[in-house]
């Protein structure tokens, strides 16, 4: 896997009031990431939108960042998802709504159809700013899942690059695995080695992916394991709104049907409820 | 020695005092039992049937540990509806029926079902039961038999019926409603008058012998027959044998009609109802703090349900009020169940004829006081302490039971509080779209100091819906641990949830953890949250009022003698908690406290009650609490009578201190550590403790529990004890000053 994986970030630009907050995010991680910044308008190409959106970007340009300004007609949840294959974009940028009169921040229908449907890692943003607010707590799943492992790497990378100094892998434990039903104290008492021995197999696990990890990245982040009992995919958003971290680093989900938007599980819940940035790795 | 020959060992150790405590429940088990069975139109004996039955059953098969099976009083209502619908034998075929149904809840695991109910709800359904049982016995109470329709007639009636004594000429009937009125009085007062040997034998039994021997007393020493008219007598209780020569039919004959059904489902409902609550209480209660394991009980219940149904009897279910003596006179294991059975087996055997000597408005008395027991007055102003909404619940629930029915009362009353619940966040959509969503996050901080606690978040909102949730994750962790609760992320919290919460608190700080809420302070800010949940959280204001007179004095007391004085209510009593004489009561909460400049000295007023007794109410105590500062051993000390030696028989060890006999036969000294003890009781504080008057005294340790007499203490009593603890305590210090310098 190559240190960097995050060599291309697109960032859909439509000229709402978000517009400056996004193009600012996603410059700076640009810069952070050493990537090429593609900005994506969905509409036809007018001399006056390129020069607002390069505009934007003067601040940057001076501090080394390389941009393109792509604009495409058409739908915009297809035109954003081929973009992102033929530009061979690896990371793309998406902001998120906050809903009136509620805490929570919701995926818009669009957003949502994009993040199901993009090729390459998606980021959720739930409060763009224009003014940098630094990222010092990174959650990151580490279910039992082939892709586990290229998610921590890049977990690490991103924390490293957004020098972020603490990061907890969560270990979701389910109750099914425990195969124990809390009935006496008996039960209760046996439920619970059941519980500790699942922690120590989740937590050697862990530490195995982990010391896989380049020990450059590694070396600056305070790496943690944690444990949780919940629901796999969600209790880990319900954790991370917790300990307020600030992105939450996820596997992408294998596949979702129709059957998974009517009876969410997984990473569908994070999408209706975002606990704060997301980043879904690919 | 093997833990499994150690736990039979102590079950044998432990054996004689189960059968005690068995025998004592049985005394009530038998009143309540041909009450219970009379209250629901069914033969007498199938109340003891039930009993014997689900004793047995339930004993060798059942998971809890301390509870008592057997006729519920919140089955009477459905019962007796059944009986009057489908006749007695189909009935006996519902309820085999439903113990089937029982069962099958228990395979399924459904032992959670309990949770689904609002606790208002609950609360406005067992008033409605208690007003059916109150409003139908009243009148036989007072020899006025009447037959009406509904039960809300039956409670028009009662000033007609009251008005009615007053006329009576017929002797029968005088000596009837005599008999009522005279036992009715003997519940109510029976928990005020604090004698342990008046208190050996239960009120229920009491009216029981009193009456018999009043009827022998006519017939033997005046040669008159009873004067209690005849028909106010209870009739038809076979002998032994009859019963299991006349065993009954049950009649599957109407199994295709919806009205055999709603009976099945009501009995299913209140019986697994009732038995779950009963379980929960009971599980608080008892003295090893063990664990029920509800769902094998629940099967157990069932089967005893089957069992009885063949053989006549009605609904087995686990009773709080049997199982709350069965506590407090030592019982504990399932073996006190069992003997509780057997005891009433051989009660049948020898005694059946002399209980028909039992007037029947006696034992409806008995009726009535556990009716208005359930709907006092004192329930509906807890309800209006906790908020108006709950008011409002436990009315609705309450009047369409009465009205209605038993099903349609709970669901009326899990209607209004969802309907109470939207009205107050003004939105359907958090409950809509966070029903399904599981909300409960837990995990095991692991702090940088080493130590790790159980953090328990909640999100969107937590009420009766989805409470089960949050009750699964908290029943997974081992109550000695400490957990965080934490509701920041919720917005909405309901009464049920606090109540439950509260439970959850008490069972922890008894098995040595730590239970916090947290995240609450700001709903105090959010307008739209109920005031219920503010109130479960911070402590009531009990003092609103001006000082009491006895308070007024207690302020000058604590002047004089330069103690700190707080009236006000503290729920803070963990502490005492852990002393042997509060570890089968109840807490409420203490308050009148004095404490010394070092804060070493406590002097209260205590609110306890012990289980949910039916003739027992709260009890009111002034003690004092001592810390030491230097650990001495464990133990209890009190006043040795009829009744300690009594129990030394039963397997209590009464330790004797060498060359001091006057003292040991005067004093009951109790402790593990025996040798200790000996060492600890010091000629000093031997001739101390001997030439003073008598005081409980109970050690745990590093801090000592003194008091005297189960009722607030006068100002003068307060003196005597403030001035027997400081000398007390200077003894102590001398011996422990001693030991120190032995070391």
């Amino acid at each position: 896997m190559s240190p960097n994986p995050f060599k291309i970030i697109g960032v859909g630009a439509t000229f709402s009031p978000n517009l400056k907050a996004n193009l600012y995010e996603a410059a700076r991680l640009c810069i952070h990431f050493n990537a090429t910044l593609v900005v994506i308008h969905v509409g036809n190409h007018t001399d006056e939108k390129h020069q607002s959106f390069e505009k934007l970007l003067t601040s940057f340009h001076q501090e080394g960042l390389k941009s393109e300004i792509v604009f495409k007609p058409g739908d915009p949840v297809k035109v954003m998802i081929e973009a992102a294959s033929t530009l061979k974009i690896d990371l793309l940028i998406v902001g998120a709504l906050q809903r009136e009169n509620f805490v929570n921040y919701y995926l818009g229908s669009i957003a949502r159809k994009i993040t199901r449907g993009a090729s390459c890692s998606v980021l959720l943003l739930i409060n763009p700013s224009v003014t940098r607010i630094p990222c010092k707590h990174v959650v990151v799943n580490g279910l039992e899942d082939p892709k586990t492992e290229q998610t921590i790497t890049t977990a690490f990378y991103v924390a490293h690059g957004l020098s972020a100094d603490k990061m907890t892998i969560v270990e979701e434990i389910t109750e099914n695995e425990i195969h124990v039903n809390v009935d006496d104290d008996t039960s209760l008492r046996r439920a619970n080695i059941a519980k500790e021995k699942l922690r120590r197999r989740e937590e050697s696990r862990v530490q195995q992916i982990i010391n896989k990890v380049p020990q450059e990245i590694q070396q600056r982040v305070d790496a943690r394991s944690q444990a949780i009992f919940g629901k796999r995919g969600y209790s880990i958003g319900h954790y991370a709104e917790v300990v307020r971290a600030d992105l939450l680093i996820m596997n992408a989900p294998s596949k979702t049907s129709f059957w998974d938007r009517l009876f969410p599980h997984d990473i569908e819940h994070i999408l209706t409820e975002l606990p704060t940035d997301v980043l879904i790795v690919r | 020695m093997s833990p499994k020959e150690n736990s039979i060992n102590n079950f044998f150790k432990t054996l004689p005092r189960n059968i005690f405590s068995g025998f004592v429940v049985s005394l009530i088990a038998l009143p309540l039992g041909l009450g219970l069975a009379m209250a629901s139109e069914a033969p007498p004996i199938s109340g003891i049937i039930t009993a014997v039955v689900g004793g047995i059953l339930v004993s060798i098969l059942g998971g809890s540990n301390v509870t008592i099976t057997g006729p519920g009083n919140g089955l009477v209502g459905v019962v007796l509806i059944a009986i009057t619908a489908l006749g007695l034998e189909s009935t006996y075929a519902a309820i085999i029926c439903s113990g089937g149904l029982l069962m099958l809840l228990g395979f399924l695991r459904m032992g959670k079902l309990a949770d689904f109910f609002p606790s208002s709800a609950i609360q406005g359904m067992l008033a409605a039961i208690g007003l059916i049982i109150l409003g139908k016995q009243f009148h036989i109470m007072l020899g006025n038999k009447i037959t009406r329709d509904g039960s809300i007639d039956y409670l028009l009636e009662i000033p007609n019926s009251i008005i009615g004594v007053f006329s009576y000429t017929d002797t029968g009937l005088i000596f009837a409603a005599i008999f009522g009125v005279g036992s009715l009085a003997i519940m109510i007062f029976y928990g005020k008058i604090r004698n342990k040997y008046l208190q050996l034998v239960p009120a229920p039994m009491w009216i029981v012998l009193l009456s018999i021997g009043f009827s022998y007393y006519y017939e033997i020493v005046l040669g008159l027959p009873n004067p209690i008219a005849q028909e106010y007598m209870i009739s038809g209780i076979p002998a032994l044998g009859d019963i299991v020569e006349d065993l009954p039919i049950p009649n599957f004959g109407s199994v295709g009609t919806f009205t055999f059904w709603t009976s099945v489902l009501s009995l299913t409902l209140i019986a697994s109802l009732e038995s779950l609550l009963s379980i929960k209480a009971v599980d608080k209660l008892d003295p090893l703090k063990r664990r029920s394991n509800i769902n094998r009980d629940l099967k157990a219940l069932g089967l005893a349900t089957v069992g009885s149904g063949f053989l006549g009897g009605l609904n087995v279910v686990t009773v709080i009020a049997r199982s709350s003596v069965n506590v407090n006179n030592g019982g504990t294991n399932r073996s006190a169940n069992f003997s509780h059975a057997t005891f009433l087996v051989i009660f049948i055997a020898l005694f059946s004829t002399q209980l028909t000597r039992i007037p029947l408005p006696a034992l409806m008395a008995i009726l009535v006081y556990t009716g208005y027991k359930l709907a006092s007055p004192v329930v509906v102003r807890k309800m209006f302490t906790i908020g108006k909404e709950q008011v409002l619940i436990f009315f609705v629930t309450l009047l369409t039971t009465l009205f209605v029915d038993l099903i349609s009362g709970i669901l009326a009353g899990i209607v209004i509080t969802f309907i109470i619940h939207i009205l107050l966040n003004k939105s359907t959509g958090l409950f809509l779209r966070n029903m399904f969503k599981p909300n409960v996050l837990m995990f095991q901080e692991t702090g940088d100091k080493g130590g790790s606690n159980y953090y328990v978040s909640v999100k969107h909102f937590c009420t009766f819906l989805n409470f089960y949730k949050l009750k699964q994750k908290l029943e997974a962790i081992p109550e000695s641990q400490d957990v965080v609760v934490d509701f920041s992320k919720c917005s909405f919290v309901d009464h049920t949830v606090m109540e439950n919460l509260h439970d959850f608190q008490e069972v922890f700080s008894k098995k040595g953890g730590h239970f916090e809420v947290v995240g609450l302070d700001m709903h105090d800010t959010d307008s739209a949250h109920p005031f219920a949940l503010r109130k479960m959280i911070t402590v009531p204001k009990m003092f609103t009022k001006s000082k009491t007179k006895r308070q007024v004095s207690l302020e000058e007391l604590a002047q004089s003698y330069n103690l700190e004085y707080h009236p006000e209510k503290n729920e803070d009593v963990h502490e005492l908690t852990d002393f042997l004489y509060f570890q089968t009561k109840h807490i409420n909460h203490s308050y009148n406290e004095f404490r010394d400049d070092d804060n070493v000295l406590h002097l209260f007023d205590i609110i306890y009650s012990e289980g949910e007794f039916i003739a027992q109410g709260t009890v009111r105590s002034t003690m004092i609490t001592i810390d030491l500062p230097t650990p001495i051993p464990s133990f209890t000390i009190d006043k040795e009578g009829f009744l300690e030696k009594f129990y030394a028989i039963t397997g209590w060890n009464d330790i004797n201190i060498d060359g001091h006999t006057d003292f040991s036969n005067r004093f009951f000294l109790l402790g593990e550590n025996e040798y200790a003890i000996k060492s600890f009781f010091s000629n000093e504080l031997i001739h101390f403790l001997e030439s003073n008057p008598y005081y409980h005294i109970e050690s745990k340790g590093d801090q000592l529990l003194i008091f005297n007499k189960e009722r607030p203490a006068t100002i003068k009593e307060i003196k005597a004890l403030l001035d027997y603890a400081r000398r007390l305590q200077q003894v102590i210090h001398n011996i422990t000053g001693e030991l120190v310098a032995v070391i």
